[in-house]
């Protein structure tokens, strides 16, 4: 299958690739995914006091769409806010990347990571995890 | 050097020249129908026909009337299985072969089980081959055939053959082995290793694609198989449809070839593969899939762990190579021959196999070993899973989010 050069060039030079302290309590980490399913996605924010993420990062086990999504992913969120950042839908990840349909998961897997992001730093912070709403699996 | 290098000639093979050039009067000079007995042209494509069939039955250890022309191995699984089941019906109904077999022999079987075959489907061990306990065991009165391959296609594990063709015997049924893999590889004998039926393939013996063979066994016993097609009658009524001389002459020279350079081929390929395999087990948390004595010369499977494979794939953009893991929404089922070595669904996504070839030199294997121990690392780098391995967390205690 041929990788859009989008892919491959976040591919190629991830961005934000790393670890945040997630005992920390402004970091949010999301990992989803399964081994067994050949993918696995930790996406990491750090927010302020405004509720603007200042920082991301990500790491990724798989294919070079779900390693381009997550790198896409961690660029978008810095400078959003929260309420911002949750409205981040999998379908931008797919026009930006021009994904074809069968990577369509892998950007699935990248909403997913950014909502668990999001509800972890939101449980730490004594708020209510948002509801999940099914994305477009 | 020129790139990509191709290290997936179990895929397919290029085609030796000296085989394109065996060929090419084939196509517009001396182009008759093998089968016009009345005028020159179909005599000369006859003759070349008779000589290829020499060619291809001297590399197996066959005699020439034995040698059925297929359109490839797919075919000639098909007409081994089906045919064999169809002739053979009134004597039993029972076929065991693998879980590794390659799809058109597995599926074959499906097509039979719903005809009325019972097929027996023998696990492997951790190494890839068969248990002959369990072959015999698994063995009843109704038994007519036994279908397993000789090399594996994704592992390069070469089965006892010779052993279970004497168990099939002792037992009255038939042997058939898909050796596509492995005609022209290693030395395969048909007398020597009790064959009555086996299918192999032109282009993966650097002849030319869409053409293959059925070795059909003539005496002791004399195996017959029922047609699939129904037709002129053609290799002895058992393949109807006009041979396909070029590819016949191709699959004929690509045959001559192997049987005389094979022995020096295996040695040089071996050397590098093994070189290839060493250097990539320097690399931590490595592993070669499948037996390592009994392998085809020029295959290593290898699983890095903690990387996914389509993704190492691609950081290894200047090597076609092949991957056990399909991590797409069309099938999320890693390769079926790892999964049944009992490696678990994420070391069977890690895999990646390297196919050496005719035409592979030492210095493409250098490039490749550099290549992948770059992209393994840079993949490392960004894998969650190998940063807990590191810190020593036990992935198996996660529970992941299946979905
Ligand atoms: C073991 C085995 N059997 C059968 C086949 C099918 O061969 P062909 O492409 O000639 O139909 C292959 C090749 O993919 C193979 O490796
Ligand atoms: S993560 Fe499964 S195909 Fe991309």
């Amino acid at each position: 299958m041929a990788y859009s050069d989008k892919v491959i060039d976040h591919y190629t030079n991830p961005r934000n690739v790393g670890t945040l302290d997630k005992n920390k309590n402004n970091v949010g980490t999301g990992l989803v995914g399964a081994p067994e399913c050949g993918d696995v996605m930790r996406l990491q924010i750090e927010v302020d006091a405004n509720n603007t993420i200042t920082d991301a990062k990500f790491k990724t086990f798989g294919c070079g769409s779900a390693i381009a999504s997550s790198s896409l992913a961690t660029e978008w969120l810095k400078g959003k806010t929260i309420d911002e950042a949750v409205k981040i839908d999998n379908m931008d990840i797919v026009e930006e990347l021009a994904l074809p349909p069968v990577k369509i998961h892998c950007s699935v897997l990248a909403e997913d990571a950014i909502k668990a992001a999001i509800n972890d730093y939101r449980v730490k912070n004594g708020l209510e995890p948002l509801e999940a709403e099914k994305s477009h699996h | 050097m020129n790139l990509p290098i191709y290290l997936d000639n179990n895929a397919t093979t290029p085609m030796d020249p000296r085989v394109l050039d065996a060929m090419l009067p084939y196509f517009n000079q001396k182009f008759g129908n093998a089968a016009s007995r009345n005028h020159a042209f179909g005599w000369v494509a006859e003759e070349a026909v008779d000589y290829s069939r020499e060619q291809v039955a001297k590399l197996v250890g066959a005699n020439e009337k034995e040698i059925i022309f297929t359109s490839g191995a797919t075919e000639s699984d098909n007409l081994a299985l089906k045919g064999v089941f169809e002739m053979y019906k009134d004597k039993g109904n029972h076929i065991i072969t693998c879980v590794t077999e390659h799809k058109a022999v597995l599926d074959a079987c499906k097509h039979l089980e719903k005809l009325g075959a019972r097929v027996t489907y023998l696990p492997v061990k951790t190494d890839g081959l068969i248990d002959l306990q369990q072959l015999e065991d698994a063995i009843t009165d109704q038994t007519i055939l036994v279908a397993i391959m000789y090399g594996n296609n994704e592992i390069g594990v070469i089965q006892p053959v010779k052993e279970i063709s004497a168990i099939a015997h002792k037992h009255g049924a038939l042997f058939f082995t898909d050796a596509t893999q492995a005609v022209g590889k290693i030395p395969v004998n048909v007398i020597e290793d009790g064959i009555d039926l086996m299918a192999f393939s032109a282009h993966k013996m650097y002849g030319p694609k869409g053409v293959g063979a059925l070795y059909v066994r003539r005496k002791n016993p004399r195996v017959k198989v029922t047609a699939q097609m129904d037709g002129g009658g053609h290799e002895r009524g058992m393949r109807s449809g006009t041979l396909n001389v070029p590819g016949i002459v191709g699959f004929g020279k690509a045959c001559e070839l192997c049987r005389l350079e094979m022995a020096d081929e295996a040695k040089r390929l071996s050397a590098l593969r093994d070189k290839l395999q060493n250097s990539l087990l320097e690399l931590e948390e490595s592993y070669v899939n499948g037996n390592i004595e009994h392998r085809l010369p020029h295959v290593a499977n290898i699983s890095f762990k903690y990387v996914e494979g389509e993704g190492l794939m691609m950081a290894m953009k200047d090597l076609a190579v092949s991957s056990g893991s399909a991590c797409t929404s069309a099938s999320l089922e890693p390769s079926y021959v790892l999964k049944s070595l009992g490696l678990s669904d994420d070391l069977a996504h890690s895999s990646i196999r390297f196919g050496l070839g005719r035409f592979t030199t030492e210095e493409e294997i250098d490039y490749a070993i550099e290549q992948t121990k770059k992209a393994v690392n840079h993949l490392r780098d960004l894998s969650p899973l190998w940063e807990m391995f590191k810190e020593g967390i036990d992935l198996d205690k996660i529970e992941w989010a299946e979905h």
